[in-house]
């Protein structure tokens, strides 16, 4: 009665060729429906439409070399292709804006150094005690190459700092101010004090809830009038407050996900060894708290990334804001989407590359709690 | 290679007589390169109930899931209650009206109460009006001897209830063939007896199962036919004394005598 | 005060009033609050001396007064001899409409490629991905600004218009679309529209009696669509099918005729449009994948149709995920119209700040602008407990 099939087992097949290779591939990828059919289809003619133009007008019909915009014009005055003349022109103006010329290797470095500092940010071993002494030093030396004044460095003024440097140090400084103050609000908003935790939440939600624009403006117009007469803040300076301010109520909110995340055990357990409330939020609490939310804090940072780009109004002149001023030369008009488009495109190389870096943290850590 | 399909009904006694419910022939199946299936031949009569084992990752799942369709075949035939499955969706809805499923994770929507979950299917599928489908649900319930669960959630019973209830909602559909993938697994030890209770009653009132389970005791009391798989295909099939008594393939033995160990 | 005292006689073991958590958190939140009371009386004593100081008016009196600036846009009727109070007006309906225009598009957008990123043909998944990736790594402020440059100094002058769509002209004068001819018909075919309505509700609920009776379904979604279109259809015939539309013609050296959009508005829609559809998608697309495949099998298993599946199992569960981090975006949508300021279009914010320029009340303006955010902040946050409160999942 009983069957045996095989005493061995049976070998491995190759599956059928309908399933295998390009077509196979196609045809499980692309037309394995009607409706699939139908959107490869426009998707393929959505392609077709635009690709093509698009390649010709950056490429192939591109000008990369011309002495000024009448040049980068066909024969009509009407522009064929892109005008990639432009932007070798002006990128030392876009990068670095109004820094003197000659001096603009420090920029240069500076912003060198920034993204060594956030690269070994990103290495996991380097987490720790390590970081806490790069950072401060790394900062110094910003500070001294952006200021000069010292070892025969020349003094260029916070007025004249610009483009590409003045967008990391508006974002990469406010985060590291706003952090510190966001642990703050975050313990204050799930403080046992009902005071604290209403003065908290009052100014949390009060933050969140106005855009960006009106901290700014509330920096560049109100701050002045806020202070005693006489006393006068730089432009940066006030920007760089406002940017410090309206981050932190937005980290102060992902470090609370991670302070209501941890277990209430691990609170009692602290209060069983006798912590006081300060060392056990430094030494239990927060480490933990920190290293669960940091994929959402690297999002964050990305959004301030962003924002910085809105200090255009209050007439800094930050990334966006020296590819507008490049486009006011009258021998260069009318190149605005190139202008754009290189801007664009190193924005988004920052952020991208930290997307990734998030969501690979996402995963590694997802795995952690897995196991 | 013998050609298993076309030996087996004269060969099976429970079958004589049945009509085959549930007939695979030849039945191949590829996850990319990989071949999962590999020429499985079983022919499942009315009223029989069938136990798979196997080893971990030996396509257990892979091939109870070809039976409704949860996964494609791309090689051989399966006919299920007399219809082919081919692509046609026509025949899928069909089959899968006349097939129940039970899961290792319940799967039941956690968004409906119990009575939802057990009359959505009967309304929208079987157009049952809503009174009729109720009434048959909470026959269901007072089956499985959960009544008074009716109007909670999902999410507010023990594992075993929702298990419960995930096989009242099959029945709800009043199916002609279980199918069953692990159900106790994801159970606590307490829990498992009061599943197992059930698919027992419903085992002896007749009902088609194909269960795929390593519930040896549970296969000895209801099961007319074990069946063995190793890496994709069926190794040996045998009624469960014999199978147990007297496994014939050495792979069988070196199995059971790892599950039966402890 | 009293009462604490008589603790401490009454248990003799209690700790000296400083080691006393209670009194010393009492202690430390009267402190905490002078604190801040003492930055804030700073704060505003500074400001009062200041302003008097520049003789700066102070309270909301500049309201009534005239505003003498034009604005640009208006969906109500203004002239810069109105009031400043008026021109708040304006602005705020300005931000109100681009937002809620902003808010359909950005949603039906975002839920398309949030679909197609999730589709199992391989093109379509990639396309959305590089749309969602591209624009949400670009700043919002500099997406504003290249659709405005394009749609100003790369579109072409009015006698070159591009005509994407017959009737539909895009010139750096603005987006011009064709607008029925004033008729009577219409007026009657949104009556029709509310009426198919309310007969649709009707015809709704009769299929669910009915299917509580005998089983029998009715395809009441698709009477309802059909009502919905067929009734103004038929009104729209009746009429004798007044079809005249008021095409945008060039006349001279503009457009004449048909409903224009600034370029400014255009730029501000488009960016607020494609950038906020990016996040939309992100969610739309959790929120599909946080629904189990397993829930997936198992209404297959039951024997569900693709659409019922979707409509039944899966769409209830993604909704719940979707929906508050979906308002939050909206809000946040809102919130980024104010970027309008940077490419002129005459929202709130940028309508207050012409304002505090001419007044110089930089902190009536700007309390104003906050309240009016706060507001929308608040009924959206208001919205929002009330549907996870109706919506939450029982758990045990
Ligand atoms: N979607 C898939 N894609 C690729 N490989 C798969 C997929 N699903 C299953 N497999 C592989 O197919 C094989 C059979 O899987 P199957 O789930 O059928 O095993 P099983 O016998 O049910 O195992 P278990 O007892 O662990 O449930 C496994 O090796 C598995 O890794
Ligand atoms: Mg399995």
């Amino acid at each position: 009665m009983t069957e045996i099939a095989h005493e061995l087992p049976l070998p491995m097949q190759r599956p059928p060729a309908t399933s295998t290779g390009i077509l196979g591939w196609l045809r499980a990828n692309l037309f394995n429906s009607v409706f699939n059919t139908v959107l490869s289809l426009i998707a393929v003619y959505f392609l077709a439409v635009t690709i093509p133009p698009l390649i010709r007008w950056a490429f192939i019909d591109a000008v990369w070399d011309a002495a000024n915009g009448q040049a980068c014009r066909g024969p009509g005055g009407q522009e064929v292709g892109a005008c990639w003349a432009f932007i070798g022109e002006k990128l030392r103006f876009i990068l670095f804006g109004r820094f003197p010329y000659t001096e603009q290797w420090r920029p240069l470095l500076v912003v060198v150094l920034f993204i060594a500092l956030v690269l070994a940010s990103c290495d996991r071993r380097m987490w720790g005690r390590r970081l806490l002494l790069l950072w401060p030093a790394g900062l110094v030396l910003i500070g001294i190459l952006m200021w000069g004044g010292v070892f025969g460095l020349r003094y260029v003024g916070t007025e004249y700092w610009s483009g590409l440097p003045l967008t990391l140090i508006l974002a990469i400084i406010g985060m590291v101010y706003a952090f510190p103050f966001a642990i703050l609000l975050a313990l204050g908003r799930r403080s046992q004090l009902p005071a604290v935790r209403m003065v908290s939440v009052a100014y949390i939600e009060l933050v969140r809830g106005v855009p960006l624009i009106t901290v700014l403006f509330m920096a560049s117009v109100m701050l002045p009038l806020f202070l005693p007469a006489g006393v006068t803040i730089d432009k940066l300076l006030r920007a760089q407050v406002a940017f410090i301010l309206f981050a932190a109520a937005y980290l102060s909110e992902v470090i609370r996900g991670g302070l209501q995340a941890i277990p209430k055990g691990q609170i009692e357990a602290a209060d069983a060894l006798g912590l006081g409330y300060w060392r056990r939020t430094r030494l239990i609490v927060l480490p933990q708290a920190l290293t669960m939310v940091i994929p959402p804090l690297v999002n964050n940072f990305i959004g301030a990334f962003k924002n910085t780009s809105l200090v255009l109004i209050i007439g800094l002149f930050d990334l966006l804001n020296t590819a507008n001023a490049a486009l006011t030369d009258p021998n260069w008009q009318g190149f605005a989407a190139e202008a754009y488009i290189f801007t664009a495109a190193i924005y988004f190389c920052f952020c991208f590359f930290m997307s990734r870096y998030s969501q690979m943290l996402e995963r590694t850590f997802d795995r952690g709690h897995r196991r | 290679m013998s050609n298993a399909a076309e030996a087996m009904p004269g060969k099976a006694p429970v079958q004589s007589g049945a009509r085959a419910m549930i007939e695979m022939q030849a039945v191949h199946k590829w996850y990319g390169e990989f071949h999962v299936l590999k020429d499985i031949n079983l022919i499942v009569g009315r009223g029989e109930k069938v136990v798979v084992c196997g080893p971990s990752g030996s396509g257990k799942s892979t091939m109870i899931r070809c039976i409704n369709r949860l996964e494609e075949h791309q090689q051989g035939r399966i006919i299920v209650s007399g219809i082919e499955l081919t692509s046609d969706l026509k025949h899928i809805e069909a089959i899968r009206r006349e097939v129940g499923m039970v899961f290792q994770q319940f799967n039941l929507f956690p968004h409906l109460t119990v009575l939802e979950n057990l009359t959505l299917a009967p309304i929208w599928v079987r157009k049952l009006p809503k009174k009729e489908a109720e009434e048959t649900a909470r026959y269901y319930l007072e089956r499985v001897r959960i009544p008074e669960q009716a109007d909670k959630y999902p999410g507010q019973l023990s594992g075993g209830q929702q298990q419960r209830v995930a096989i009242a909602r099959s029945l709800c559909m009043k199916p002609e063939i279980m199918l069953f993938d692990e159900p106790t697994s994801a159970l606590d030890p307490e829990m498992i007896k009061e599943v197992l209770d059930v698919m027992i009653e419903l085992a002896q009132e007749g009902m088609t199962m194909v269960c795929v389970t390593h519930e040896m005791g549970f296969a000895r009391t209801v099961g007319d036919m074990m069946v063995f798989m190793d890496r994709g295909e069926i190794v040996e099939r045998a009624p469960p004394a014999e199978f147990f008594a007297n496994p014939k393939s050495e792979r069988t033995r070196l199995f059971l005598s790892q599950i039966l160990a402890h | 005060m009293a009462s604490e005292t008589a603790a401490i006689v009454v248990r003799p073991s209690r700790p000296a009033p400083w080691r006393d958590p209670r009194l010393r958190g009492i202690a430390l939140q009267v402190v905490f609050v002078a604190v801040i009371a003492a930055i804030i009386g700073f704060l505003a004593y500074n400001t009062t001396v200041n302003l008097r100081r520049q003789n700066i008016a102070t309270g909301f009196g500049f309201l009534d007064r005239e505003a003498a600036f034009g604005i640009g846009e208006s969906l109500i009727a203004y002239s810069p001899a109105d009031t400043y109070a008026r021109a708040f007006l304006v602005g705020l309906a300005n931000t109100l409409y681009v937002s809620a225009i902003g808010i359909v598009l950005a949603t039906i957008l975002g839920t398309v490629m949030g679909l197609a990123r999730l589709s199992r043909n391989w093109l379509v998944a990639k396309l959305a991905a590089i749309y969602v990736e591209t624009f949400r790594n670009i700043p919002l402020a500099l997406q504003l600004l290249f659709w405005w440059a394009l749609l100003r100094e790369v579109a072409p002058g009015p006698r070159q218009a591009w005509q994407p769509l017959p009737g539909v002209f895009v010139s750096n004068r603005g987006i011009l679309l064709p607008v029925p001819h004033q008729d009577p018909a219409y007026l009657w075919m949104a009556v029709a529209f509310a009426i198919a309505f309310g007969i649709a509700y009707a015809v709704f609920r009769w299929a669910r009696r009915r299917q509580a009776e005998t089983g029998r379904q009715f395809p009441a979604g698709w009477v309802g669509l059909a009502l919905a279109l067929g009734l103004p259809l038929i009104v729209f015939v009746a009429h004798g099918m007044p079809l005249e539309m008021e095409w945008p013609v060039l006349r001279g050296f503009n457009f004449a005729g048909g409903t224009a959009f600034s370029p400014e508005f255009g730029a501000l829609l488009i960016g607020l449009v494609v950038y906020t559809g990016t996040f939309i998608a992100e969610i739309v697309r959790a929120g599909i994948l946080a629904v189990s495949w397993g829930q997936s099998e198992a209404a297959m298993a039951l024997g569900l149709r693709p659409g019922q599946r979707m409509r039944l199992v899966v769409l209830p569960q993604a909704l719940r995920v979707i929906i508050p981090p979906m308002t939050s975006e909206y809000l946040s949508l809102t919130k980024n119209s104010s970027l309008a300021v940077i490419i002129g279009y005459p929202d709130l914010v940028s309508i207050a700040n012409t304002t505090m320029n001419q007044t110089g009340q930089a902190v009536e303006g700007i309390a104003m602008i906050m309240a009016v955010y706060l507001v929308i902040s608040l009924l959206i946050s208001l919205f929002m407990n009330l549907y996870n409160r109706s919506v939450a999942l029982v758990e045990r």
